[in-house]
């Protein structure tokens, strides 16, 4: 079946290549930055001419695309680990950032009203915590009123990067998680209901009543759903903002991650949005077409440059310099031209 | 038949032992690409149930029989623990409700139209029908979690809770809380998405009782509900029961719609309005971004059903069998 799927792909990605001009680069994978990656290819286009041929087929289509070289890149919300990269003679960074936001629907509270901690989140997914007057949910949020309404439960039920980023957290923030439930794209949930795609939950979560759920940061914006606050490591409670997200990724310690193997979750420092996740990029060190790989680079260098403002237009959040600085030397370092 | 007759022409004076060898290259040639055509559906299938056991191998390597009766559904678990009997229950269980709803209703529809209805009524009646069958499962889906399921949950589910509250085992099978997402709501779904199978195939055979049975028993003196069960249902039987598998077999593999509104989860629950999944909807939710061993055990999962299709199927055909021994024919 693997086999039938890479041929389904390959055929795809083939097909395509053949269609477009010979300048343009291929990749396949997650996804999440979809929207964000053929915004810059539009945008790359339009200054330099080249095209970029993306394929959304999801996280583990494009590790498997990418090792089979049937594209110049690769893209994964889940990073690779460093033996992995280096079994396949990879190099893998960190593209672009999103963030995962609980969200509820509870008549009468507004948006960032309410505050989660790990804990308390893990063990309302756990079943754990039934009713929203439960008396953890009532002393994080001493001045909201809360109905005695039992919680309905909203999760994903398709495999997912976001899943994988929420259960990772969880896992890292209730002991009592990661022992009876762990991490993954797709898990064994205790309770609730599951619903397809960021958007099947953002639907659920505005029909249902005394409902929560958890969903990337741009459909929580764009449906206009009650998102909520969460306490991050250092004990703070933050709000689910651009800057907050982007000091999870500048707090995380890249520098000493081999591969960039980092997963964003439960950061430290004050102001780190405990939910943030990156999703990441996959080359070969040394691709059988260095032309392609390098006009790749190209786009890539590119995109940092010059595509922070589409992304926050999208709701993604771009890399801080300080990682693109690192990402840059990886390059110069890593990728033989 | 224009070949033929070149055939004959280029002969000049009739030649009758030339004329029959182009008839019978024709007939070998027909009977060749008709047997070819069927021959093919076999081999399409064998390589369907090949291509699942090889993808299932591993799972059934790993969990064996026991994959059958093991609730737990852990994909993320190290090593992975996978179990078939949510899903196998909430196949069962939704195309069971959905059949013992779409059933009476269906054939109700088909008796109506074909009986009693008056004559300027059949065709928007049967036309609306047949475009039940058209619509996109995707839209029933949609339907079905903003209009149907919302309804549902406010207001059906509560009056039922309340009605067998404290009853046994009904009280257990009607237990809340009320959800959008639900077996019951699935199975709901699912009756109407059937129903126009049912109805146009059972429509199409009773249109095939010679009328001079039917006006036989009328002349004897029997009303519309006797001419109905015991004249026109026993004479068209098979192709009904034809129409219902048609029907069971939509219920038992219907994907999008029901993964929409089924609530995904694969804990088994006694009450018919909490989460459940069923077969296909687990492979749709989890195929996409699966490998290793929880990929091998949606391949077992589509395997099972496959299955479980192949049983039904036979099962019904059994019946038949037997009906018919029973009628004598």
């Amino acid at each position: 079946m693997n086999f039938l799927k890479t041929i389904v792909a390959a055929g795809l990605v083939a097909a395509s290549t053949t269609a477009a001009f010979a300048a343009d680069i291929t990749g396949a994978g997650a996804t999440f930055p979809f929207p964000i990656y053929s915004k810059w290819a539009d945008a790359y286009k339009k200054e330099t001419g080249n095209g970029l041929n993306y394929q959304s087929i999801g996280s583990g289509g494009g590790i498997k695309q990418i090792q089979a070289k049937t594209v110049t890149f690769g893209a994964s919300d889940a990073p690779l680990k460093a033996e992995q990269l280096e079994k396949d003679g990879l190099v893998q960074w960190p593209m672009v950032m999103g963030a995962i936001v609980p969200v509820v629907n509870l008549e009468g509270v507004k948006p960032g009203e309410l505050v989660f901690d790990g804990e308390t989140l893990a063990n309302i997914y756990l079943g754990k915590i039934t009713k929203w007057d439960d008396a953890a949910i009532k002393k994080l949020n001493p001045n909201v009123k809360l109905p005695s309404d039992a919680i309905t439960v909203v999760r994903r039920s398709d495999g997912s990067g976001t899943t994988f980023n929420f259960t990772n957290y969880l896992s890292k923030a209730s002991a009592d998680w990661k022992s009876k439930i762990g991490e993954g794209t797709a898990v064994e949930w205790p309770v609730g209901v599951g619903a397809k795609g960021n958007e099947g939950v953002s639907g659920n979560i505005s029909q249902t009543k005394n409902s929560i759920g958890y969903v990337e940061y741009a459909y929580a914006k764009q449906n206009k759903l009650t998102y909520t606050g969460l306490v991050n490591k250092a004990g703070k409670p933050v709000q689910p903002t651009v800057e907050a997200f982007q000091a999870a990724a500048a707090n995380a310690d890249w520098s000493k991650a081999p591969g960039y193997y980092v997963i964003l979750t439960d950061q430290p420092g004050d102001k780190s949005w405990p939910i943030t996740a990156a999703t990441f990029i996959l080359m070969h060190k040394s691709a059988t077409d260095k032309a392609a790989s390098q006009e790749a680079i190209k786009f890539f260098r590119w995109a940092f440059k010059n595509g922070g403002k589409m992304a926050e237009e999208l709701d993604y959040i771009p890399m801080p310099d300080s990682v693109v600085q690192q990402v840059e030397k990886t390059w110069a370092a890593e990728i033989k031209s | 038949m224009a070949v033929q007759s070149d055939v004959i022409d280029d002969a000049g004076p009739y030649d009758r032992a030339k004329a029959l060898s182009a008839f019978k290259l024709g007939d070998v040639t027909f009977y060749w690409i008709t047997r070819l055509s069927a021959i093919s559906v076999l081999l399409i299938l064998g390589g369907i149930i090949i291509s699942l056991v090889v993808g299932a191998f591993p799972a059934m390597k790993e969990y064996g029989l026991s994959f059958l009766w093991t609730q737990r559904w852990a994909p993320s678990a190290d090593p992975p623990v996978l179990g078939a009997l949510g899903p196998i229950y909430g196949t069962l269980v939704t195309s069971f409700i959905a059949m013992a709803i779409a059933i009476p209703v269906g054939l109700g529809i088909a008796i109506f139209l074909t009986e009693l209805c008056p004559q300027w009524a059949r065709r928007p009646i049967g036309m609306a029908i047949e475009l039940l069958a058209g619509i996109p499962s995707i839209i029933y889906g949609m339907w079905g979690f903003f209009v149907l399921g919302p309804f549902l949950a406010n207001t059906f589910q509560p009056f039922m809770i309340k009605i067998f509250d404290g009853v046994p085992v009904l009280g257990a099978i009607f237990a809340g809380p009320p959800s959008y997402l639900s077996l019951f709501n699935a199975a709901l779904i699912l009756a109407i998405m059937v129903l126009p199978f049912i109805t146009s195939i059972s429509v199409d055979v009773f249109k095939t009782v010679p009328p001079v049975l039917k006006e036989a028993a009328y002349g004897v003196g029997c009303t519309t509900w006797e001419v109905v069960r015991s004249v026109v249902i026993p004479y068209t039987r098979v192709g009904v029961i034809g129409g219902v598998m048609l029907a069971l077999g939509r219920a038992l593999g219907e994907t999008m719609a029901v993964t929409f509104i089924i609530g995904n989860s694969f804990r088994i629950s006694s009450s018919i309005f909490a989460p459940g999944t069923t077969i296909s909807a687990a492979i749709a939710s989890e195929f996409a971004e699966s490998d290793g061993l929880h990929q091998s055990g949606l391949i077992l999962l589509g395997l099972l059903l496959f299955v479980l299709t192949f049983f039904v199927l036979a099962a019904a055909r059994l019946m038949l069998l037997r009906l018919e021994k029973k009628a004598g024919k």
